[in-house]
């Protein structure tokens, strides 16, 4: 045992000193609090999904549900500009449905032979069609505040699902002695509680989910959150399932080149 | 091949051939004119190395193979990526959904920076805990630091190219700060900026040196593994090897504990790159960079924290500047201010704790650093700033007029077998002179 004591000091220093990142990364993100200040820390709740955790995968069905009230609430004022159609295989449709699905929407293509752009259906290696042909335009639509691109949006935002839930349902009248600017409203998650978007899922059944499912706000609150980590990270599933693979793999493989470097050093000691 | 006139030849130019050993005919007449493979050989096969080293001697080697991960991931990430501000996010958010296997390229290349640092901080630490800086070793160390400022410039530049919130505002400060000189700083930062903000030229010339400055390491890494195998590695004891008890030859005993470390190395970084990609990462780089909205705090990557601390320490720009490139210039001067002939911490019973001290205190720092500059962090930061400098400045040159070192071991082989033979030892590991160097 005594031999293995140099190692282990040195295994816990080398620990202590690569869990330095861990430390310093706690300290920036406590600094993210609110806006005006890093005292204002809002707690986010946490959401179970199906995606958390190591094994987690994407409920497809939610997802699918996630993607009708994006396309039915949602895509009246965010883009997503950063998915085609033909993705959504990833979710569970069939090549046939994403056909269907994109044909509904009219895009702008050209210039044809004449010089000219036209309108024609989507097919499916079109991106999503975007609400508004620039920001400006948005801006006009939506009282000067800019609605920003969904595609990422799980990735740009501490708390990530958690907080696009949370934010969701963190609608409410303003508590005693706080105003809210004009054509602002309270949100208990939001940095600093005033944000420009209204309520955009306000009422049960707001939306007729395809497949019967209920639609409370939680509901399909958790339902876009879904759909948005998956657009977010299409690749999560065969990332983990690698990742998996990867630390059997290099675990057995360091097993065995300690295994050779005791063998090797066998004559040393 | 074999005929007698070429035969001649070859005995004629004898002395200007190298002498091969090399059973191989093709590969020794290579080796005859160019001994690259006698190189190897006697620099990583037989090369004398003492036989005492723990696994903090792997890291050099862990460096090494980040370095080459970072330079195979972004040479084909380079092959996807435009450098222009309309495209560079989208771009990258295209690898990342469009090419086949981009996402595992880019994360690979993004952890791989921030592994990058941690075996290189460990590397530096190691030197630090172990007098590696010491005579005859300044060179050494001296090349080392220049590979930490390389590092340092390279990270901070590819942290721009995917033209996210971060990449623009922490370029957009970090390139300011050379406005502080005096008299010329303005004109250095619309030269480096190549117009009057951040903007397109910036992106172009930062991602043209971010392809460039790896290289620029690789170069500098052959320098400091030729001035390491001149002088021979340190060692935990920091004594020299004085017989052949004393060493090993590096193959296979070290390239075997290094493929070990290797291993274990990758453990961790795919527990990074699979599982947990962004959690180093900051969440405002996935918000496409906009001159006309500024994030609330501006952060860098956690590797620059502690010297972001020590920027931020006083509250005069230039005083900051010059205090942050002071801690890293500070460390080339080192083996000159170290003032005694002990080299490891092990025998230095007062430095030892000074130094453990100064550990802890440059974590306080990158704790600081992440935070608002704000009290109590600014006062905290001071204080932290001020031990940074005095263990250079003050400990290190005064304290070993004081100190009394413990004895040192006569050498390597006596310490390590003495140690070996204190206890009960499993069958077949008893010791036996060491006949293999």
């Amino acid at each position: 045992m005594r031999r293995f004591v140099p190692t282990l000091k040195a295994a816990a220093v080398a620990a202590v000193l690569a869990l330095a990142p861990v430390a310093f990364d706690q300290g920036a993100r406590a600094a993210e609090g609110g806006p005006e200040s890093g005292h204002d820390v809002i707690k986010i709740p946490n959401t179970d999904f199906s995606f958390d955790g190591i094994f987690g995968t994407f409920d497809r069905a939610s997802a699918q549900r996630g993607f009708q009230v994006y396309k039915e609430v949602c895509a009246a004022c965010h883009s997503m500009r950063h998915l085609s159609y033909r993705h959504l295989t990833g979710i569970g449709l069939t090549p046939a449905q994403v056909q269907a699905l994109a044909s509904q929407f009219q895009v702008q293509d050209g210039p044809n032979d004449n010089g000219e752009m036209f309108e024609r259906p989507a097919r499916p290696s079109d991106h999503f069609r975007r609400p508004f042909a620039n920001d400006a335009a948005a801006r006009a639509a939506n009282n000067g505040a800019l609605p920003p691109d969904l595609s990422v949006m799980v990735k740009a935002r501490e708390g990530g699902a958690d907080y696009l839930h949370a934010l969701l349902v963190g609608y409410s009248d303003p508590p005693e002695g706080i105003t809210i600017a004009e054509g602002m409203h309270y949100n208990k998650y939001f940095p600093g509680h005033q944000i420009a978007m209204a309520p955009p899922l306000n009422t049960d059944g707001q939306v007729t989910y395809v497949d019967g499912t209920n639609a409370t706000v939680d509901q399909m609150a958790t339902d876009i959150a879904t759909f948005l980590a998956w657009a977010a990270e299409p690749e999560l599933e065969q990332r983990r399932a690698m990742g998996v693979r990867m630390i059997i793999f290099l675990t057995i493989l360091a097993g065995l080149a300690y295994a050779v470097k005791r063998k090797v050093w066998s004559d040393l000691h | 091949m074999a005929d007698s006139h070429h035969e001649t030849n070859e005995h004629n130019d004898v002395r200007r051939l190298h002498d091969s050993k090399v059973a191989n005919p093709l590969l020794r007449w290579i080796d005859q004119r160019m001994p690259v493979i006698s190189m190897i050989q006697l620099e990583y096969g037989s090369f004398p190395t003492p036989r005492n080293f723990n696994y903090f001697w792997n890291f050099g080697a862990l460096a090494m193979v980040t370095l080459a991960i970072m330079i195979a991931t972004g040479v084909v990430l380079s092959m996807q990526y435009a450098a222009h501000t309309m495209l560079a996010f989208d771009s990258v958010e295209r690898i990342m959904r469009d090419v086949n296997y981009g996402w595992l390229l880019r994360y690979a290349h993004a952890n791989g920076a921030s592994m990058f640092f941690i075996v290189t901080y460990i590397h530096m630490w190691r030197s630090l805990h172990y007098g590696s800086y010491k005579s005859p070793r300044e060179l050494l160390w001296m090349l080392g630091v220049v590979l930490f400022i390389l590092m340092m410039a390279t990270a901070f530049m590819g942290y721009v190219l995917p033209w996210g919130q971060m990449s623009f505002w922490g370029a957009t400060v970090i390139t300011n700060l050379f406005s502080a000189l005096p008299v010329v700083g303005q004109s250095i930062v619309t030269w480096l900026w190549g117009g009057f903000s951040v903007d397109n030229p910036t992106l172009n010339r930062f991602f043209s040196l971010h392809y460039l400055l790896p290289f620029v390491i690789v170069g500098v890494t052959f320098l400091h593994v030729v001035a390491l195998h001149i002088t021979g590695s340190n060692n935990p004891l920091g004594i020299e090897p004085k017989t052949k008890q004393d060493t090993i030859p590096f193959h296979p005993y070290y390239t075997m504990k290094d493929s070990f470390g290797i291993v274990v190395f990758l453990i961790v970084y795919a527990v990074l790159v699979f599982f947990m990609p962004n959690y180093l990462g900051h969440p405002d780089n996935y918000i496409p960079a906009n001159p006309l909205v500024t994030p609330a705090h501006i952060v860098p990557e956690w590797y620059f924290l502690p010297f972001y601390a020590i920027l931020r320490a006083v509250p005069d720009k230039l005083g900051g500047v010059v205090l942050m490139g002071g801690a890293l210039v500070i460390l080339f001067f080192l083996p000159w201010l170290d003032s005694s002939p002990v080299r490891s911490m092990r025998f230095r019973p007062i430095t030892r704790w000074l130094f453990l001290l100064w550990t802890v205190n440059f974590f306080v720092l990158g704790y600081v650093g992440g935070k608002p500059a704000e009290q109590p962090y600014i006062l905290i930061a001071q204080i932290s700033t001020a031990y940074y400098f005095a263990y250079f400045l003050v400990i290190l040159p005064f304290l070993s007029k004081f100190e009394r070192p413990l004895p040192l071991p006569e050498s390597i082989a006596h310490a390590v077998l003495s140690r070996r033979g204190g206890g009960p030892l499993p069958a077949g590991a008893t010791a036996k002179p060491m006949e293999k160097a």
